[in-house]
């Protein structure tokens, strides 16, 4: 035929995992307080829904940034115009501003080195385009976020080469598993360009540590590699250790005449942290002006709407709209995890102790009827068919030992939460008492065995986008 | 403590370093002596006027119009109650009422003669985006687009950089109005041939930029024809559709289609934007339309890099669904620009100069070559860079859109107030005159 390129026919875009078959199941019986209370719960979904109240009564106080005026003026030709790669500077300057502010101001950040792009997704591909190509590797601490393996390879063509983190010290990042990571890349003949990694980690919902970063800044300069770091959920850290961005160990170490110091670029949206994604506001910050000329270029493939940046830079320079924001928005967030790891506890089931994120590393390894990534499908499955809570099972993240799932928290109201715990709570009552391990050959069984095949059937499927 | 570096730094990637930007091209540097010194009736009528941005800055006013009395499509209502909704919407196949806005807005363009389907539409962050986007689907690295020139200088760097496809031209010159010939078309097959390069589609924009003039019925039979031979696909790029000064005049690609029963339509692709006919490039709204299944599929799960702002769909939603607003516009803008076009060609023909007949578009494609010392791109240049420091009006030049013959030049004209173009007429005359002046001088002596 008119043959499509190999991009479009390979599976890249990753929409066959698991990840996006469990939001199928979702959307075909979709839980509703009123309309079906026995619907599917979804806690796949990493959305910030904890703040919109004070998002929304900021608008009503500030209708004219929505309407295109600013001090009773319109300048709606202005911005419709407006469509210069370099941003528009207010809302750069807001922008940087507000991620200092997230930083406590231990950091701040130069509005010219900041490239604006159509969402994180788009900033993290982008800044791999500048930094890989073919034949190339980033490396990545697993468990990582379902969506890199198309963001960071499928049009650039680069690869991912795992990190390995386990559970035996809570998943952090080692001098050993690093190396590994390396050796393992040039193994399979990639040239290793960086390491990126998530802080907050996604699935995680942890801050990276300190000695954790300044393993990182050392690794980076001994291989004289680049080092990424996703910084989307920064503004969701909620309790100690606190946030610590790799810029402050940089600048604490006094990196910023260094070599290095250009190698190390950040990525960062307003769509967790302001529970935004719609609007599609991403950013690269990077130290080296060559990226940032690259990526500015870029960003024409995926430029943010001047009406948006408009509207945004209106709120996001509103320091006293910023402040209250941020802490209040952690003081839910905080509220939120609590609720769901005591109602977990009460059900037996413990979680990785997390700081930060949208979502819960949930420890259900005593639940599986054996020590591997089948009975985790099988246990997953178990979960979306029979519990009805659709949350991602560990394998899609390529976590190396089974039995973890990432469960979001702060994408329903309270009164859904406390459901799904009970449900869940249920669950692990039956199981228990059904004897989970090997021998389950109630009827209930019969109905099971058709689901393996049924969900194993990987297809071409149309998906709502992944949501982190 | 210093810290023992065991291999060379790495540097960015090939994509990174190479310079398929194309922004070291005239049509970048011609900006920046705009940017330097730039025109303003009061603060400075001497600056260079800017005629190389292709811009629709003559209809504002119906847009301000339908905003201030519709503020709910940019305020969400009272209260904000669909904020959230809104806030929060991020799936990739786009807004259903904007989608539906967009296809409906796409068939009043074409006056009815072609229907579109909403699940066909894909949306991108702008036609730049669109344009990437299918080419990384219709094409590996080192295949090629076929492009007619003179083309969009930008199509150098959307169509290739970050693809690694490459765009082989297909000559089109003014012995017949630079339209597309069959023998054209396969000459420049040949040529990708020759050189070992697979071909994988035509791309054509319709009404052309930087000519100016919408595709004959014919010519579009014959380009039609040849990518099924071919078996290729063909991109038409229609983002000045809405901007034809006569409605009957413009002929879309989905026409042709709909006139076979869609046999064959399943290579056939449609780029369509708001940046031109509405005049909202800031917004970035792009869309994909395609005729191809799979190609919907997979570009719709590409839009992920390049979505396009959930509140602006919400705006334009509202915008384009109110078919009152969209047929007065569709009809005042037609108007304006045409009204526009004979002002400068009115004022060109007074100071000798003849353009291209045009019936589309934002600018007009102005021949010059009577005007070359030499009949080179050299000569081409030097006149441009007359024309930017001697005449202070920034157009661009011919070369810059790969065209094969000296002397030609894309002049804006809708992107100024008719003030501002009369003054950019004057400064013409003036230049024309004293060309005149010297040549009568020198040749009497």
């Amino acid at each position: 035929m008119r043959h499509l390129s190999t991009k479009a026919t390979c599976n890249s875009h990753g929409q066959d995992s698991s990840y996006f078959l469990g939001w199928e199941e979702y959307e075909k019986n979709p839980y509703d307080e009123v309309q079906n209370p026995k619907g599917i719960i979804q806690m796949g979904l990493a959305e910030n829904q904890l703040s919109f109240d004070l998002l929304e009564s900021w608008l009503e106080k500030n209708p004219e940034p929505a309407g295109f005026k600013r001090d009773g003026k319109s300048i709606f030709r202005e911005l419709a115009l407006f469509q210069d790669y370099h941003g528009l500077p207010a809302f750069k300057k807001a922008l940087v501003e507000f991620m200092a502010e997230i930083r406590g101001n231990r950091v701040s950040f130069d509005p010219n080195h900041m490239v604006l792009t159509a969402g994180a997704t788009s900033a993290n591909e982008t800044l791999m385009f500048c930094l890989a190509g073919p034949g190339d590797a980033f490396l990545l601490p697993t468990p990582y976020y379902p969506g890199f393996d198309r963001d960071l390879k499928w049009r650039t063509e680069a690869e991912i080469v795992p990190i390995h983190c386990t559970s035996s010290n809570d998943f952090q990042i080692t001098e050993t598993a690093l190396e590994a990571a390396y050796h393992e890349a040039q193994h399979r003949n990639l040239r290793v360009k960086g390491v990126l990694v998530t802080n907050p980690s996604n699935p995680l919902g942890t801050t990276l540590s300190r000695s954790e970063l300044n393993l990182l800044i050392n690794f980076i300069t001994t291989k004289g590699i680049h080092l990424i770091s996703d910084e989307i959920y920064s503004g969701t850290v909620f309790s100690s250790p606190g946030f610590v961005s790799v810029m402050e160990v940089l600048k604490d170490r006094n990196c910023d005449k260094t070599e290095v110091w250009d190698r190390v670029h950040i990525v960062y949206s307003l769509s967790k942290d302001l529970g935004l994604p719609g609007f599609r506001v991403g950013a690269i910050y990077s130290n080296d002006v060559m990226v940032v000329a690259a990526a500015t270029k870029m960003s024409s493939f995926g430029l943010v709407s001047s009406q948006t940046q408009y509207l945004l830079s209106a709120l996001l320079s509103d320091k006293k709209f910023t402040k209250n924001y941020i802490s209040e928005n952690q003081k839910r967030l905080k509220k939120r995890q609590n609720m769901l790891v005591m109602g977990l506890k009460r059900a037996g089931i413990s979680c990785l102790k997390s700081n930060a994120g949208l979502f819960c590393w949930v420890n259900m390894r005593h639940l599986l009827r054996s020590d591997t990534f089948e009975a985790e499908m099988e246990l997953w499955k178990k979960i979306v068919y029979d519990v009805r809570l659709n949350i991602s099972p560990g394998s899609s993240c390529h976590c190396t030992e089974p039995g973890w799932f990432r469960v979001c928290f702060a994408n329903m109201t309270e009164e859904t939460l406390d459901l799904a715990i009970q449900r869940l709570k249920n669950f692990v009552v039956e199981h228990t008492a059904n004897g989970h391990s090997k021998s389950n050959n109630s009827s209930k069984n019969s109905k099971r065995k058709l689901l393996p095949k049924w969900v194993l059937r990987l297809r071409d499927r149309d998906h709502k986008p992944d949501e982190r | 403590m210093a810290i023992e570096i065991e291999q060379p730094s790495v540097g960015l990637s090939k994509v990174a370093v190479s310079d398929t930007h194309g922004e070291d091209s005239p049509y970048f540097a011609g900006w920046k002596a705009y940017d330097e010194n730039p025109y303003d009736e009061l603060n400075n009528p001497s600056g260079v006027i800017q005629m190389g941005l292709a811009e629709n800055q003559v209809s504002f006013d119906l847009l301000e119009a339908f905003l201030e009395t519709h503020s709910e499509a940019s305020s969400w209502g009272k209260g904000a109650p669909g904020f959230r909704e809104n806030a929060l919407f991020q799936d990739y196949h786009g807004l259903l009422s904007f989608r539906k806005a967009m296809a409906s807005f796409m068939e009043q363009i074409r006056g009815g003669r072609a229907k579109f389907d909403p699940e066909r539409v894909v949306l991108t962050a702008g036609a730049t985006a669109a344009n990437e986007l299918l080419t990384f689907i219709l094409a590996d690295p080192g295949d090629a687009l076929l492009v007619p020139t003179p083309y969009y200088p930008g199509f150098d760097r959307d169509l290739r950089w970050r693809t690694g496809v490459k765009i082989v031209p297909i000559h089109c010159d003014s012995s017949n109005n630079f339209q597309i010939t069959p023998q054209a078309l396969e000459a420049a097959y040949s040529e990708a041939e020759a050189m070992n390069i697979k071909v994988r589609g035509v791309l054509i924009t319709n009404p052309s930029n930087p000519l100016g003039v919408t595709i004959q019925r014919s010519v579009l039979e014959e380009i039609f024809d040849f990518v099924t031979r071919k078996n290729i696909h063909l991109v038409s790029d229609e983002i000045y559709s809405g901007s034809v000064f006569s409605s009957s005049e413009f002929i879309s690609i989905a026409e042709i289609l709909e006139a076979r029963q869609y046999k064959n339509s399943e290579r056939v692709h449609i780029v369509y934007s708001l940046s031109k006919d509405l005049g909202l490039p800031g917004f970035r709204v792009g869309t994909i339309y395609s005729y191809n299944d799979k190609v919907v599929t997979t570009a719709r799960r590409m839009s992920s890099f390049t979505l396009i702002s959930s509140q602006t769909q919400y705006l334009l939603a509202s915008m384009l669904s109110n078919k009152e607003f969209t047929e007065n516009y569709i009809k005042t803008n037609r108007e304006r620009l045409r009204k526009r076009y004979n002002m400068i060609i009115e004022g060109l023909r007074s100071a000798g100069i003849e353009c291209l007949k045009g019936n589309a578009g934002l600018f007009c494609w102005m021949n010059l070559s009577p005007l070359l010392e030499k009949p080179t791109r050299e000569g081409e240049l030097t006149l441009w860079n007359s024309m930017l420091h001697e005449v202070k009006l920034n157009i661009s030049p011919g070369s810059s859109c790969h065209c094969s013959e000296p002397g030609w030049f894309r002049v804006c004209f809708a992107n100024m107030s008719e003030q501002t173009l009369e003054v950019a007429l004057k400064r013409i005359h003036t230049f024309m005159e004293k060309r005149e002046r010297v040549r009568n001088l020198i040749s009497s002596q």
